[in-house]
């Protein structure tokens, strides 16, 4: 008796059923990458071929080679990586900034003015998208990385930057500062050698949150760019879906590709990332 | 700086406010019409098709995404060996771009390439063309949408879980409560603020779904996909009829507006506060 009452649910039944439950719902996540993976390197027949076939056989990784001939793809990536790197820089520059202000300097309608910029990030989208367009348009920046650069920074994910960055300097005691005062350090001088190392992990945690938004962002692209040269990996590839027809076997080899620097991100970040998610209880 | 972001997403919430008052072409000059846009709306047989369907949507993958997330939730908050790789292999599609996962998951359906189709009939069914049926496409988006996101109301979960004072299952533990017991009278009521948060942003997002749609369906076939989010790109962005997709968005924020602050008045009813005793 005195057993059955043990405190933990793990009696051996249970953990196999918990391990089984867990695997199928692992494969049910995984299935569609291998899935992916495996019509990357098959040829236009073969992916028809019924069993299903796991292992490609021939193994054409010379898709691989052909989806740069037949879609602008370097573009596609080069667009991606540069626009990402500088909303990432451009938007953990001004947030740390700001959020700085917001949590140590003391002016005059600082929480109005933070609450205001909070509910701005209840807006949808959509809304601000039109007028977004047409000011864009009358700017002359439409079909331009313009929109693409400085929408995310300044926009909502700026926002979020601003809130993540305050919350960090906010646990900073303010002794420490007025040490630096007396030492006779002035306000930037604080910012940059006092504050930014210790929110090292805050500026860690919106890099990978701000890389990853702005590499998967769909909507901006679609709206703002019409030229293939100038198209993001999601917009391009979401174009060539019905496009190259049922050529699976190349968007599937470019898809791979496209997913290569998340994951490493991921695998890279991931400790750091699933805390962020945690921490902050929200992503967009 | 702050005047940068006041222009940003202030400004144009005005002037969105101001267009849906107006027929705003893409070229040409526009006309205050009023409240005509909205009038129209209310007649317009589309706009209760897609309202239809997004709240089709929504209904059918909040409480399939919190179920399934905080079962995720219970299974790898527990100290069991290897519980890294579960965790990771489920948040994986999270971190996915949507538009890769969409076009993964429309080669998944497809009819006679398609994985799924293929696994059946293996056991001798033969798979319906998922995506081009009518009954059948919106649930399969809703499926592919599960997925993609279950893994980020799952960790919010695993934060909250680990949260619970160990003293409260002691506690439940020494009243001879069981796993469901424990589970429905310590566990669900402590994290009953994190389930509340999860579930006032999964129905916003399920309200703005989009980038599936897009790439999966087309809003199609005949308009049993299209939902709102999708009508105003299209109204907006291929019709150029921005006064009447501003006045449609700003019915998308109004909804989105109304069921936050309802919600935040539920709150007080059903979430546990500590302070109360």
């Amino acid at each position: 008796m005195k057993a059955m009452a043990k405190p933990s649910f793990r009696t051996a039944g249970g953990a196999v059923g918990t391990y089984l439950l867990l695997t199928l719902i692992s494969i049910i996540m995984i299935v569609p990458f291998i899935w992916m993976i495996s019509t990357s390197f098959k040829e236009p027949q073969s992916i028809f071929t019924y069993p299903p076939q796991w292992i490609p056989e021939p193994f054409r990784f010379q898709n691989y080679i052909d989806v740069f001939r037949l879609i602008p793809f370097h573009r596609f990536y080069f667009n991606s990586v540069y626009i990402a790197v500088v909303v990432v820089l451009g938007t953990v520059f001004f947030a740390s900034l700001a959020g700085y202000a917001f949590a140590k300097i003391p002016f005059k309608g600082r929480n109005v003015v933070f609450l205001i910029l909070l509910s701005a990030m209840m807006i949808p989208h959509e809304v601000t998208a039109i007028p977004m367009f047409l000011f864009m348009r009358q700017l002359g920046w439409i079909d331009t990385h313009l929109p693409l650069i400085l929408l995310p920074i300044f926009g909502a994910g700026g926002v979020f930057g601003i809130f993540v960055m305050r919350q960090f300097f906010i646990t900073v005691p303010t002794e420490l500062e007025e040490a630096a005062m007396v030492d006779g350090c002035n306000r930037f001088r604080i910012y940059a050698q006092i504050m930014l190392p210790i929110a090292k992990p805050g500026m860690a945690t919106l890099t990978i949150f701000t890389f990853v938004t702005n590499w998967n962002e769909f909507f901006d692209p679609l709206i703002f760019i019409n030229s293939r040269e100038l198209m993001t990996l999601p917009l391009g590839l979401s174009l060539f879906t019905d496009e190259v027809g049922t050529a699976w076997q190349y968007l599937m080899s470019a898809t791979v590709m496209a997913t290569i620097p998340l994951l490493i991100v991921f695998f890279m970040a991931q400790r750091r990332f699933i805390e962020g998610v945690a921490m902050t209880g929200l992503k967009e | 700086m702050v005047l940068g972001f006041t222009l940003l997403l202030l400004f144009p919430m005005g002037l969105a406010l101001y267009m849906s008052l107006t027929d705003w072409p893409l070229l040409g000059e526009h006309h205050f019409i009023g409240l005509d846009n909205y009038r129209e709306i209310m007649i317009d047989k589309m706009f209760w098709r897609v309202l239809g369907n997004t709240v089709y949507f929504t209904a059918g993958l909040v409480p399939l995404n919190i179920v399934l997330a905080l079962l995720l939730a219970l299974l790898l908050s527990k100290s069991l060996r290897g519980i890294g790789i579960f965790r990771t292999a489920i948040f994986v599609p999270v971190m996915t771009s949507l538009i890769v996962w969409a076009i993964v998951w429309k080669l998944m359906y497809a009819t006679e390439s398609g994985l799924i189709n293929q696994l059946l009939l293996m056991m001798g069914i033969k798979g319906p063309a998922w995506l081009y049926n009518q009954d059948l496409a919106m649930p399969a988006v809703i499926v592919t949408s599960v997925l993609k996101n279950v893994g980020l109301n799952m960790v919010l979960f695993i934060a909250a879980i680990q949260q619970v004072p160990r003293s409260l299952y002691e506690a439940a533990k020494l009243d001879g409560a069981g796993r469901q017991k424990t589970f429905f009278h310590v566990t669900l009521p402590m994290i009953t603020p994190t389930v509340f948060l999860t579930v006032v942003m999964t129905v916003i997002g399920s309200l703005k779904v989009f980038g599936q749609i897009y790439v999966m369906t087309q809003g199609g076939p005949s308009n049993s996909t299209k939902v709102l989010v999708y009508y105003i790109w299209e109204k907006a962005f291929k019709l150029f009829q921005f006064g009447y997709a501003s006045a449609l968005a700003y019915v998308l924020f109004a909804i989105v507006l109304i069921l936050t602050l309802l919600q935040w008045q539920l709150r007080k009813r059903w979430v546990f506060n500590e302070g109360d005793g």
